[in-house]
């Protein structure tokens, strides 16, 4: 019963359900009670995903742990899940915050608590659901089910203007599904058809193998068929993908729910929106649309580096403007988000182990930081910056800790953000070196809107007479802060395990997006020597 | 003996109408004998007819048994269609029960009209004759008129009455003149022979073209597609509640039943032309029921608006027209069915006896009053918008793999984009019933009959959502005879 290697995913992503599942039985009047089992429920999640830790094999791209079971059988359908060196990151990340934003909602959330669990579980086994799927029908109904929880939870627990921000959210993410939906059914339709037309499929690399399976949703199988599609059905599947995950990243043209959903959201959720649920698009960026669309990935680079760079620029730009504290951090996170993608888009080894790093990092750095708007809006009820300042002197330990999250989160070197951007620009510098010089603009505007935050509300004379006697942290809200400002530093320091892990899969990834359609290119691989990721952060 | 043209197994054939039949005379009967406080017999008396209806079309189904010459013939489609009929039926009984007696209505004509209507619409699954075609739509109809004003105290109901019965007989008497057309080409009235016909008379004869043309508008008027749709919001609104969702799931599953029947038959050498007026159909009945539920307040023509909607969907089914396709269109009947009902039926228990219980309004803070009711109603308003894992995603899955096997791209897209759009309009009940305080503090009681009523389509709507197997071999079995 106790979790192995066969079934330990299987225990990662039901605990959260199950324990979503008990607590709806629990009398909504036991609020005490609820929280309590809640927390453990996330704490046990998190527990039963620590030995993924000890059992990850460094050495290999492929997916490990893999549970399969079939579910529709006359479609093909399986539930099928595993990790690899990419998704085996963004799961500990996800379990990791579920326990902080489950245990930072204690006191802020007072009302409809047991719905507010409820929801909270069930997001949490949809998100690990997202990262962990490896049949795309399974993806697609974990992408879908889980905008539900987070709708409820921006809806009924945030701020004025939530009702709005809510169904934007909804409306936004359910319009990208349907177009990826489309794209998972012409690709599913496609398959199937070279399948019956008994064509043979070159991109496989071997001579007349045929499809094996006619009806598959497999997202190993397409990984390697992907490449058979003809150029027009890539461009256009590659788009609707596109659309979908650029939503969820959120990159320029559709990123205007993210200022609302995250400034609308409770803490927990927007430290959940920051830290996991933007993570899935650009999880989709790496897991779908390079493998499995490689020319039109090719074809759309000017495209969407130029968003990128749009985004970090704009991003930036508008976090000078804000009056918000928490809106300051959301459009922050539109600029981060540009860093990711641009990573994502330079096609080389570097720049996406540098991509995943810095979706790692910006999950610890900006969940941090909601974290602590958090906490003063839950002493002041405010978010207005011109509301505080001088906050250092009644709260030190908060200063101390705010003053680290902003600097990781500005890429100082020593801390996380810093390994993660330098190593995307590196990227970036290869394939083109205007694109990087400008991207680098985005960092220095982060230590201005940054620290010139910092310093509006942090130093100084306490001027707001309601600021003189603010509490400064507790032991709870301590302990959800701590683990982050440890990973900060740890990963600003030795970031070395992490490369390793996510190595072998980023590899196979580069592999198969530099892999022309030719038959023969599967077999030889064009790997472009990668630059030992260490040396280039330590230059 | 047995004469020639009444065999044995021609009885069998109709003997889930049959059975049906006396129940319903029975309920007339037996209504007379009971007080006032025993009338809920009247229902149990139903449900007993259906259930005992249920088990001979189960009997019915290995067999295709063409019967009294090829007037009828009890086909697998006929057993998947009667199935969704029946099970209509019956939960529609079970939400009238407390419904009527608040209404002051409690007879035991309902129940016989409901089972009546029913009759019909198994004959309009099962006929293969444009005379059993047409006596088996007129039942139903019929019935549908008396039951849409059966409050005779109200106003609404009168006048949606009226409203559907006039528009309803001029549509019959269009899908009357198409018929005899049909008639007038091929001197024939059944639906195979007449393929023949048509066939022979080849595409471009202006006569096969009106006929053609007929013939599709008063089956448009039927399932309410654009742009004769005008009379559902109306009657919908006005009809008792539980009659709004018979009317919604079992008269226009029955139409789509005649439809699938007769272009795929009689009309199928037709595609061509059909195709692009049932795409153009099509895409307008999504826009026009889409959009116009936007702004809807009362949650019945809310409701009645989206269903315009569904419309379109399983017409783009019949576009795409490929076996994915079909089968779309029975999956996506089963599952409107289920889901639909289940809305419905939240919306019934919303009736009381000073409250009527349909405006928007009237729905705030449900979460507070009955968890239960609002929790199923937004399961049921999830699966009406296409989220998975729910019934109601099975049928658009296979609406939109059909239309990309079939090339139909753009529609596809058009198709996909309104779900986003429904969804807006579905979670404005949602933000009404979670999102909001209630009017007035106290709970909602639920009835007994109300209860099993949302048991069956909560289990309906959920488990072919986690494990469609079943759902999708019945499909399968369901399209046989269109192979």
């Amino acid at each position: 019963m106790l979790p192995t290697p066969d079934n330990v995913l299987n225990w990662v992503l039901f605990t959260p359900l199950v324990g979503g599942i008990i607590l709806l039985f629990i009398p909504g009047t036991m609020k005490d009670a609820i929280r309590w089992l809640a927390n453990l429920f996330f704490l046990l999640g998190f527990v039963v995903s620590l030995p993924l830790v000890l059992w990850f094999n460094k050495g290999t791209s492929d997916f490990q742990f893999v549970i399969t079971a079939d579910w529709i059988p006359s479609l093909g359908v399986q539930y099928r899940i595993g990790i690899d060196g990419i998704s085996f990151l963004l799961v500990m990340l996800t379990t990791l915050l579920g326990v902080i934003a489950s245990l930072s909602s204690w006191s802020f959330i007072q009302e409809r608590v047991k719905e507010y669990y409820v929801m909270f579980l069930f997001l949490q086994a949809g998100m690990l659901g997202v990262f962990m799927a490896l049949d795309l029908f399974l993806f697609y109904v974990f992408w879908e089910v889980m905008l539900v929880p987070m709708y409820f939870i921006i809806g009924i627990w945030g701020h004025e203007r939530r009702l709005y921000a809510a169904i934007k959210f909804f409306l936004y993410t359910l319009l990208g599904s349907v177009l990826m939906l489309l794209g998972i059914l012409a690709v599913y339709f496609y398959h199937a058809d070279l399948h019956f037309a008994g064509m043979e499929c070159p991109a496989l690399g071997i001579a007349g193998h045929t499809v094996t399976e006619a009806y598959t949703f497999s997202v190993p199988v397409y990984l390697e068929f992907g490449r058979a599609l003809p150029a027009d059905w890539q461009f256009w599947i590659f788009w609707a993908f596109f659309v979908s995950f650029a939503i969820k990243v959120p990159m320029v043209p559709f990123h205007t729910w993210l200022p609302d959903a995250h400034t609308e959201a409770p803490t927990a959720g927007s430290v959940i929106l920051a830290g996991v649920l933007l993570k899935m698009g650009s999880y989709g960026f790496m897991r779908f649309s390079l493998p499995m669309f490689p020319d039109a990935a090719r074809e759309a680079v000017p495209y969407v580096v130029g968003l990128s760079i749009i985004a970090i620029l704009y991003g930036a730009l508008v976090c000078l403007m804000q009056k918000d504290m928490k809106k300051l951090i959301a459009y922050s996170s539109v600029s981060h988000m540009g860093f990711v993608t641009i990573g994502i888009f330079a096609l080389n080894q570097v720049g996406l182990e540098g991509s995943l790093l810095q979706q790692i990092n910006h999950g610890l750095s900006t969940g941090a930081l909601f974290l602590l708007v958090g906490l003063l809006y839950e002493r002041r009820h405010t978010r207005e910056i011109a509301e505080f300042g001088g906050l250092s002197t009644p709260m030190p330990m908060f200063a101390a800790i705010y003053l680290i999250i902003s600097l990781a989160s500005l890429g100082m070197p020593l801390l996380n953000g810093f390994v993660g951007e330098f190593v995307i620009l590196v990227g970036v510098w290869d394939v083109n070196k205007t694109w990087a010089i400008l991207s680098a603009l985005g960092i220095v505007l982060a230590a201005a809107y940054l620290l010139w935050l910092y310093q509006r509300t942090m130093f100084g004379e306490v001027t707001n007479p309601k600021n003189q006697g603010l509490a400064d942290l507790n032991f709870r809200e301590a302990v959800t802060l701590i683990p982050l400002v440890v990973l900060c530093f740890w990963i600003g320091i030795y970031p070395k395990p992490y490369f390793d892990v996510m190595r072998p899969s980023i590899q196979a990834l580069v592999q198969r997006v530099s892999a022309q359609a030719a038959p023969v290119s599967a077999e030889v691989p064009s790997v472009p020597v990668a630059v030992p990721v260490e040396e280039a952060a330590a230059r | 003996m047995w004469p020639e043209f009444f065999q044995r197994e021609d009885l069998s054939a109709i003997l889930p109408q049959v059975q049906l039949t006396v129940f319903a005379c029975g309920i007339l009967l037996m209504d007379f004998l009971l007080e006032q406080r025993h009338k809920y017999m009247n229902a149990v008396t139903a449900l007993l007819g259906i259930l005992f209806s249920g088990f001979a079309v189960y009997q019915l189904r290995d067999t295709v048994r063409p019967a009294f010459g090829g007037l009828i013939a009890a086909d697998s489609f006929f057993v998947f269609f009667s199935f969704v009929f029946l099970l209509a039926a019956a939960v529609v009984v079970l939400m009238s029960v407390r419904y009527l007696e608040l209404e002051q209505e409690h007879e035991g004509e309902y129940y016989s009209l409901v089972l009546f209507a029913t009759v019909g619409m198994m004959f309009l699954a099962s006929g293969q004759d444009l005379i059993t075609l047409f006596i088996g739509l007129e039942l139903m109809a019929v019935c549908f008129y008396l039951l849409t004003g059966f409050l005779r105290r109200d106003r609404r109901s009168t006048e949606a009455a009226i409203k559907y019965f006039l528009l309803g007989a001029f549509s019959t008497g269009i899908l009357a003149y198409g018929f005899s057309l049909l008639y007038g080409i091929s001197g024939t009235t059944n639906i195979n022979r007449i393929t023949l016909a048509v066939r022979a008379r080849g595409l471009d004869d202006p006569i096969v073209f009106l006929a053609m043309v007929a013939v599709a508008a008063g089956l448009f008027f039927k399932v309410a597609a654009v742009p004769f749709h005008q009379w559902a919001p109306d009657a919908y609104e006005g009809a008792p509640t539980p009659i709004t969702a018979f009317i919604s799931v079992g008269s226009k599953a029955a139409s789509f039943a005649l439809v699938l029947r007769l272009f795929l038959t009689s009309l199928s050498p037709l595609r061509e032309h059909w195709m692009v007026l049932l795409s153009v159909v099509a895409v307008a009945t999504m826009t026009v029921g889409n959009l116009a539920a936007l702004g809807q307040t009362n949650v019945k023509r809310l409701l009645a608006y989206s269903s315009i909607g569904h419309v379109g969907y399983i017409l783009l089914g019949l576009v795409a027209g490929n076996e994915t396709g079909k089968m779309g269109i029975s999956v996506y009947v089963f599952a409107y069915a289920a889901m639909t009902l289940g809305a419905f039926a939240v919306v019934t228990g919303m009736r009381r006896s000073d409250l009527v219980g349909d405006q928007l309004d009237d729905m705030r803070g449900l979460i507070f009053k009955n968890p239960t009711a609002a929790v199923l109603m937004l399961i049921f308003l999830l699966s009406l918008t296409g989220i998975p894992p729910l019934i109601g995603f099975y049928g658009k899955w296979f609406i939109f793999l059909s239309l990309i096997e079939t090339r139909h791209y753009t529609l596809a897209v058009f198709a996909a984009l309104y779900v986003v759009v429904a969804l807006y309009y579905y979670f404005r009940i949602v933000v009404v019933m979670f999102l909001q305080d209630a009017r007035e503090p106290g709970r909602m009681s639920l009835s007994p009959a109300l209860v099993a009523a949302f048991v069956i389509t909560f289990v309906l709507t959920v488990l072919p959502g986690l494990y469609p197997e079943p759902l999708i071999q019945l499909a399968q079995f369901s399209i046989r005879p269109f192979r």
